[in-house]
């Protein structure tokens, strides 16, 4: 199930500003058993703007001369956490569906969005897979863009690079072999595998959707920092990009049962879902 | 319950090692070189392997050669686990027959996700 967000904060003015900041800009919210983590979070950006605690940064936010200081606190404060094939089972899954979505696709390339995609190891991930199955043989590979709120995720997704302690987490070794080229301490994906994904900035409570309609959506740990009301809207918006019998693909632990009725789960494929044809009635509605 | 060898030196890395594994549900022995480990593996093999590269005695990568030609009729997996981090040091590890590598240093999430790579966790 998707937790409902925290009801309020901490009684703490500076927390309240944060938390007001990251919900305007992203939607997300800090759930109250994450609020105590916000200031260690902060703490390497204040301590490079010399700034002394949580209300001296909202003061240097609020006082305008610092331009470039919101953005830096909202990168952040998301929680950007991901490794490679999270969920491993999920992406043969999705090399299966994608095979069947193939055969109905009438000869056009088969569409992915990865929504959230935070520093690229899911996109990544869809690329190794799919571009190993087109190397064997298969089909296509199917054009891969991904989205994210933050710039700064974006341009590591982009960069492709990842510390020894990120690539070694779900990323096969035979993979990373084959994939990654070893830079110092870090190992940089290669351009052919980089340039099969298209990333671009979305805010998935605020932007429209990317770009034409889409087989497979993922949205996966996403959603559950989001307040109901905005899920509702996302679960709108991607209903709208799916294409009829295209499938969404949520994280293990979320669910559009009592969310939305916008999905449906699939007879098809287990554990994805399938829009419904309603659109935006969102299950409050 | 799925049974783990740790092979290593460090009497650190196996504690923490034992640790972690046991968290998982393996049962653990120990091993502190190759030959020890070899010896191991011809009284009873274990579903997996957890390897260090350096060790006196015997070695990761002579250990992993032996166990190859040795009796052992149900070969265990091995995840080499070290601090030779290098892709010409990986690739040596593959190509010698180790099924994953975790460079040192590593937490639980690392480990459990290699021992699902290779079908133990």
């Amino acid at each position: 199930m998707i937790p409902l967000a925290a009801p309020e904060m901490p009684a703490s003015g500076a927390l309240n500003v944060l938390a007001a900041l990251l919900e305007s800009r992203t939607g997300q919210q800090i759930a109250a058993n994450r609020a105590w983590r916000v200031e260690t979070t902060l703490k390497p950006l204040m301590r490079a703007r010399d700034i002394a605690g949580l209300d001296q940064l909202v003061s240097a936010i609020l006082d305008g001369k610092h331009p470039d200081l919101a953005d830096k606190v909202v990168d952040a404060l998301l929680n950007q956490e991901s490794f490679f094939y999270r969920d491993a089972a999920i992406f043969e899954m999705i090399a299966a569906a994608v095979s069947a979505l193939d055969s109905l696709a009438l000869g056009r390339r088969v569409r992915i969005w990865s929504a959230g995609c935070a520093n690229g190891q899911e996109p990544l991930s869809l690329a190794m897979l799919f571009a190993e199955r087109e190397e064997a043989g298969g089909p296509q590979a199917p054009e891969i863009v991904a989205t994210d709120v933050s710039e700064a995720a974006l341009a590591r997704g982009r960069a492709g690079r990842y510390s020894q302690f990120e690539i070694q987490r779900g990323l096969p070794i035979r993979r990373m072999m084959r994939w990654f080229d070893q830079e110092g301490e870090d190992w940089i994906a290669k351009p052919d595998l980089v340039r099969r994904i298209q990333f671009k900035r979305q805010n998935l409570v605020g932007d429209p959707p990317p770009i034409g309609r889409f087989d497979i959506v993922l949205c996966r740990n996403v959603l559950l920092y989001l307040s109901a009301s905005h899920r509702g809207r996302v679960f709108a918006r991607m209903a709208e990009v799916i294409r009829p019998g295209g499938l969404l693909v949520l994280g293990a632990g979320e669910t559009v049962i009592g969310q939305t009725r916008a999905f449906t789960p699939s007879g098809r494929f287990k554990g994805f879902y399938e829009a419904t044809g309603l659109g935006c009635a969102s299950v409050a509605a | 319950m799925k049974t783990c060898l740790v092979v290593d030196d460090s009497k650190v890395i196996r504690k923490v090692a034992r640790h972690i594994l046991e968290t998982l549900n393996f049962e653990v022995s120990e091993a502190g070189d190759g030959r020890e480990a070899l010896d191991s593996c011809l009284a009873s093999a274990p579903d997996v392997i957890l390897l260090d590269w350096n060790m006196p005695v015997m070695s990761g990568m002579d250990f992993l050669r032996a166990l190859k030609d040795s009796a052992v009729s149900q070969k265990p997996k091995v995840v080499f686990c070290t601090t030779e981090n290098g892709m010409a040091y990986i690739r040596a590890a593959i190509e010698a027959g180790a099924d994953e590598y975790v460079m040192k240093p590593f937490d639980r999430e690392t480990l459990e996700s290699k021992l699902q790579i290779v079908g133990m966790a």
